[in-house]
């Protein structure tokens, strides 16, 4: 068995940041990263992109070195992706904030609606059942992210949870100082316009829920392959059949109905907002299937239904 | 910032070789279409210059002269929007972004400030930015449409490219100070300020919305300042250039 050569280039100033003598020809791009770590610990292997061209794409962790287009001198080029932190890192700071947030209005905490305020509580039933499905919302959230979601990429970049967290956070505070606001107006008719939203609320999060446990189980415990999701017995998953990305469909109907609930303008907005920025997912999702799998049922739109 | 000195905003780049390439590419037209826009906008702003003067000479005051101009600037200020549309259509090559910001910004100053606020009308700050936005858009429009026509007389060029040094400052300071003036009767009227409770369940303050904006100035105009600044090096120096090759 003939070993190879490895060495790593920067990719953008062609310095020689290693060279690797000796690596065992079904070594794979991790293990490689591995070995670069150990000369240059700065660059965790998270931290890492390795490409056969400077300019061409991310190998993959799993391709397997004897695979590539290479020569038993094998060149690739580095890039820093610059410090990396774990998704579920992300999504908790993400999602606990709007959890206490939300919570911090809704008990009137000084120094926000005036000290007459302080503590008091809403004389409409309405707002205290928006507090409930809000925090319902991001409980789940939480424990999906801890119990269900399997996360293909571990890591994504630091300066992305500042991002993050100003959208989400502040979305949830400019939503919150209204709804829990002295002043705040019930919904124009009545328990009637309550009740409809409540029922689209808890359909979508159903919906929602029923979705993430389809992909978990599309995909098993510690493996990374991709699969085609398809309706499951669970008959909110059969909305699989339209779109790829039910997911998303069913989110953005969890904020429509708690804007129809509250029937406050932030909240219409971060719909809206949302439902924008779940698209551009949807899209891009939508577009990788079709790329990847070439039986990928045609009557699928990304998010919603024969529109988009 | 509403000077829209900015490069953008109109109907033509800088550089000639850059106008020359994207004439071939761009249809006829879209360019006859553009020449005429910019010729009817350069028309509109020197009708505006001589009303003013005229009223100035005639009156010996500038007291009411925003009331007998207002008609026509908020024609050729509104007509502007279009040059949004040029940049989104693809026939003028700049952002829209960049256009969108310059030109809304115009359109606040007209609509939601001089036209709304009545009592700040004949403050000398409005017939500051109004002298400097006249000035500007002259030389501005006249030189995308004389480059449009492939005749650029260098004092035009040379204009557009000096003039900004001393107008861009005065306008924003005319703007200024007159979204200043304007805040005390903002706070009392409560214009365009929604207060709760109210069925959206929203409120909005202009009175802050205002300050918010009066302190965006801050790091929007420098931005803008040098990079018009480095612009003006850039086509000047080059013009000699283009000029020895004609």
């Amino acid at each position: 068995m003939k070993h190879y050569e490895v060495e790593i280039l920067d990719a953008k100033t062609r310095d020689k940041l290693c060279f690797l003598d000796k690596v065992e020809p079904n070594a794979t791009i991790a293990e490689i990263k591995n070995l670069f770590t150990k000369s240059h610990p700065q660059w965790y292997p998270a931290r890492q992109s390795l490409r056969l061209d400077p300019k061409g794409k991310s190998l993959k962790d799993e391709d397997v070195l004897q695979n590539l287009p290479v020569g038993t001198t094998a060149t690739l080029y580095f890039r820093d992706l610059g410090a990396q932190i774990s998704w579920v890192t992300v999504f908790l700071t993400e999602y606990a904030g709007p959890l206490l947030i939300y919570l911090l209005f809704y008990f009137r905490v000084p120094f926000i609606y005036g000290p007459k305020y302080d503590f008091t509580s809403s004389k409409h039933s309405v707002v205290h059942l928006a507090c409930i499905c809000h925090s319902f919302h991001y409980i789940k959230r939480l424990l999906e992210t801890l119990f269900v979601h399997r996360f293909s990429h571990g890591t994504m970049p630091l300066r992305n949870i500042f991002k993050n967290c100003t959208y989400y956070w502040g979305f949830a505070a400019w939503m919150a100082y209204y709804i829990n606001h002295p002043l705040y107006t019930p919904p124009t008719y009545g328990d009637k316009q309550v009740k409809l939203a409540l029922i689209i609320f808890l359909f979508c999060q159903l919906g929602n829920f029923s979705i993430h446990i389809a992909l978990r189980n599309l995909r098993p415990a510690g493996s990374k392959t991709r699969k085609i999701p398809y309706p499951t017995k669970n008959p909110f998953t059969w909305l699989f059949l339209l779109v790829s990305c039910p997911n998303y469909t069913y989110e953005l109907g969890s904020w429509i109905g708690f804007a129809i609930m509250t029937q406050c303008l932030p909240v219409a907005l971060f719909s809206l907002v949302g439902f924008i920025q779940m698209t551009i997912w949807a899209k891009g999702k939508h577009r990788s299937y079709l790329k990847e799998f070439r039986d990928y049922p045609p009557l699928r739109s990304p998010i919603i239904p024969f529109l988009l | 910032m509403a000077s829209s000195e900015e490069d953008g905003a109109g109907g033509g780049g800088s550089l000639e070789e850059k106008e020359k390439g994207r004439k071939r590419r761009l249809g006829a037209l879209a360019t006859a279409w553009l020449i005429g826009y910019n010729i009817a906008m350069t028309a509109g702003w020197l009708v505006l210059a001589i009303a003013m003067a005229r009223f100035y000479m005639q009156k010996g005051t500038y007291k009411g002269l925003y009331k007998t101009i207002q008609k026509t600037l908020k024609f050729f200020q509104t007509f502007a929007v279009l040059e949004v549309v040029h940049c989104a259509v693809g026939i003028v090559h700049t952002s829209v972004l960049v256009t969108g910001v310059q030109v809304s910004s115009r359109i606040f100053m007209v609509w939601f400030i001089t036209h709304s606020i009545k009592q700040i009308q004949n403050e000398e700050s409005v017939i500051l930015f109004l002298v400097v936005w006249t000035v500007t858009e002259i030389t501005r429009y006249s030189f995308y449409t004389f480059n449009l026509l492939n005749h650029l007389p260098y004092f035009i060029k040379w204009a557009r490219y000096n003039f900004f040094i001393i107008l861009y400052p005065a306008g924003v300071a005319g703007e200024l100070l007159t979204i200043y003036a304007a805040l005390p009767y903002v706070k009392k009227t409560g214009i365009f300020s929604l207060r709760l409770p109210n069925k959206y369940n929203v409120s909005f303050d202009y009175y802050y919305f205002l300050i918010i904006v009066m302190a965006s100035y801050i790091p929007l105009f420098p931005q803008l300042y040098f990079h018009m600044l480095w612009q003006r090096r850039k086509v000047l120096h080059g013009e000699v250039i283009v000029e020895k090759d004609d």
